[in-house]
């Protein structure tokens, strides 16, 4: 088994006619995790959505490679087949789709007719997992994300993760909103996916989550691209500082994409 | 004069098609006045509509049917309505209006209620019947074809459940039309004083109907305290164009749950009115509905509130794709006098084609001032963003759409009281949507 390759060289993206990503980078193979942090506006989510296929953002520039594959060229579920997954800042809400049916649905969808999981299979799966996130059971037979709170919702993500088994996924600010507890419960999901066949994007304003989850490299992201990397002692030195010593160090005055 | 049936079914034709099946005189003079106002009255004139030139008039009024002596013997279409063997307890099958497929379980007979096709019931059950058939849910001269209905009743049901009693078991009809036949059908459900029921129906057509006409009634009477669960699923084929009209009369502290799946492929205008008349009188209307190929229908939810305290709730969710038009009218009307009466409504219409039609008219009539009502509706397309969710978890874009579909017409579907029928239901929308 080749172990998972994320691969992203010089990324413009548009919305709207309005550059926000602009000459992005990075490399994420399997048994790494990475950490993007950057103040707000600066582009982190774009990246995310740009990199599973949103339909609203055009790549105007650059390319993104998984496994060795074309990612721009794929549709969104043919991102997600290869491996990619996008735990999302915002997830949408489906009314009248159970968690239980969605979740059954997106691991079918990666399986040849006939080799459907079994329901007696799925079931003992999705409540092992629930089990380890502490998602009620109730959660199984609520509308998909319908009325969740924000913490709820976040651990959903997570347990579409445990659920799908992905080899690279993006984690967009997975942590805000969730309390101490929900936090230590979210991180020991991803440290549960840890090993050389999974890579790990985790995007986040908060030193918190990084004590829990190590990251091996820490990214500073500002005006839609990398200013700055380095390892764990960087996210801790953002958290005591904030980004201003890094402005004066690169000369940046407005760190949002909306200068040029 | 442009709509006139009266050349092949005139008093003549009546009364003797009356008196083949022996109807006591009171229905037989019903059918013969309401033969008078049919000449005299307009069609009804649903808003945004036009129906002028629908077929309402030309059709074969009976039919040979033959009699199906075993289960095993009914249509492959019927038998899967009834799910297993085991599970139609109580059904009534009529094709053309005849019945050809029934079985009441002798436990209901005990309990002194009816259940029996209309023309035994006008005949057998005249004062019970004569007691409720179209007087407070429904007029005769409501429009033409609520008088053509009167005139040329040829098929339906009788439900009657005495007081304090409660019905366990779903009771069940079928209702099939073939060839171009007019099927006058008339569904009378008399629940009385604290009694329950739950029945369900299934509208369906064979194969070769053509140029058919449905002209349906259905009156419920819930008395104080009662309640009954209303379940229907309409199927009728391109073949028909379809008049129905459901009605319910509630008491104080009755109850009456709509949930209607309305699939017809033909032109259809749909009429779900519930009288909420006594004090602490509750109605709930769900519906749901699609639109496919070049079809237009309108649906019209009116809920009327004269009980204080009464609390109507109405909510339909139709999808609408191809050329398919529908209008969709939600009415909450609360008269003077009804306070304290909460009627709510939402409307929504999933837009599956540019070039499909479709209308969302909430409307609040509110002629009293201590009340509470509210309305939402919106006609939209499916939330990219919604896809975009469902796909990044691998689920291809026609089956993230199906997905949206069925959830968006879950609450209707998920109502339904019988498993056979909920399951049928979902094949329909499968069917329909692709
Ligand atoms: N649909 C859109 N239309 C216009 N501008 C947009 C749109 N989506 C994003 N942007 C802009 O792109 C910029 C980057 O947004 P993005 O969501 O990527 O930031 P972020 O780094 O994730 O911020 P945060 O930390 O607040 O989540 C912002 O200025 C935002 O307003
Ligand atoms: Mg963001």
């Amino acid at each position: 088994m080749t172990t998972p390759n994320l691969k992203v060289d010089d990324l413009h993206v548009s919305i709207e006619d309005k550059e926000i990503l602009k000459g992005f980078g990075i490399e994420i193979n399997g048994g790494e995790i990475h950490a993007i942090m950057g103040p707000n506006g600066t582009g982190k989510s774009t990246l995310a959505s740009a990199l599973m296929g949103h339909p609203n953002y055009e790549i105007t520039k650059g390319n993104a490679t998984f496994n060795g594959e074309d990612l721009l060229e794929m549709e969104v579920d043919e991102r997600a087949q290869a491996g990619l997954f996008l735990a999302m800042q915002y997830p949408s809400e489906v009314s009248g789709v159970t968690n239980a049916d969605f979740i059954r649905s997106a691991i079918n969808s990666g399986r040849e007719e006939g080799d459907e999981i079994s329901l007696m299979k799925f079931i003992r799966h999705m409540d092992d997992k629930m089990g380890k996130l502490e998602i009620d059971s109730s959660f199984q037979h609520r509308y998909l994300n319908e009325g969740f709170s924000g913490g709820e919702k976040k651990r959903n993500e997570i347990l579409q993760m445990l659920m799908l088994e992905p080899k690279i996924a993006i984690l967009d600010e997975i942590d805000s909103g969730l309390d101490i507890d929900a936090l230590k419960v979210v991180a020991q999901g991803v440290n549960d996916m840890r090993s050389d066949d999974f890579g790990c994007l985790i995007i986040t304003h908060y030193q918190r989550l990084l004590n829990y989850v190590t990251p091996d490299k820490v990214h500073v992201m500002m005006q839609g691209r990398i200013v700055k990397s380095g390892g764990p002692e960087l996210a801790e030195r953002l958290e005591a500082e904030g980004y201003d010593w890094i402005k004066n160090e690169l000369g940046i005055e407005d760190e949002t994409v909306g200068q040029e | 004069m442009s709509v006139d049936v009266k050349g092949s079914y005139d008093r003549t034709y009546i009364s003797n098609f009356s008196k083949d099946r022996q109807e006591p005189e009171w229905f037989t003079n019903l059918r013969l006045s309401s033969l008078e106002q049919a000449d005299a009255i307009e069609l009804p004139k649903p808003e945004k509509t036009k129906i002028t030139d629908w077929n309402f008039t030309s059709f074969a009024h009976t039919t040979e049917t033959k009699v199906v002596n075993s289960f095993d013997d009914l249509d492959e279409d019927i038998r899967v309505l009834l799910g297993e063997k085991e599970q139609a307890k109580n059904v009534i099958v009529q094709e053309n209006g005849k019945v050809t497929y029934e079985k009441v379980e002798a436990d209901l007979k005990n309990q002194g209620v009816i259940f029996t096709d209309i023309e035994t019931a006008i005949r057998e059950h005249s004062n019970l019947v004569e007691k409720a058939y179209m007087k407070e849910a429904i007029s005769t001269n409501e429009n033409k074809l609520t008088a053509l209905h009167a005139a040329l009743v040829n098929g339906g049901t009788f439900i009657y459940v005495p007081k304090d009693t409660h019905v366990e078991l779903p009771l069940q009809t079928v209702y099939s039309v073939s060839e171009n036949f007019g099927l006058f059908n008339h569904i009378l459900i008399v629940a009385e004083q604290n009694s329950s029921l739950t029945y369900i129906e299934n509208y369906v057509t064979t194969q070769d109907a053509n140029d058919a006409v449905a002209n349906i009634i259905a009156e419920v009477y819930a008395a104080d305290g009662a309640k009954v669960n209303f379940g229907a699923v309409d199927t009728f084929s391109e073949q028909v164009t379809t008049y129905v009209n459901r009605r319910g009369h509630v008491g104080r502290d009755a109850e009456i749950y709509w949930a209607l799946g309305q699939m017809n492929d033909g032109n259809t205008v749909s009429e779900n009115t519930t009288y909420l008349m006594g004090q602490g009188s509750y109605a709930d209307s769900k519906a749901v509905s699609i639109g496919r190929g070049e079809q237009s229908q309108n649906f019209t939810t009116n809920i009327v509130h004269y009980g204080k305290n009464s609390d109507g709730q109405i909510l339909s969710h139709g999808v609408m794709k191809d050329r398919a038009s529908s209008i969709f009218n939600g009415i909450s009307k609360i008269e003077k006098g009804a306070t304290k009466a909460n009627g709510e409504q939402t409307e929504r219409v999933l837009m599956l084609s540019e070039k499909a039609r479709g209308d969302a008219n909430p409307i609040l009539l509110i002629d009293e001032d201590d009340v509470t009502a509210g309305h939402a509706a919106s006609v939209g397309r499916i939330d990219p963003l919604q896809k975009f969710y469902l796909m990044s978890r691998g689920i291809s874009e026609q089956e993230a759409e199906r997905l949206v579909i069925h959830g968006f017409l879950a609450p209707v579907v998920g109502e339904l009281p019988v498993e056979a029928v909920k399951e049928q239901l979902t094949e329909v929308i499968e069917r329909k949507v692709y």
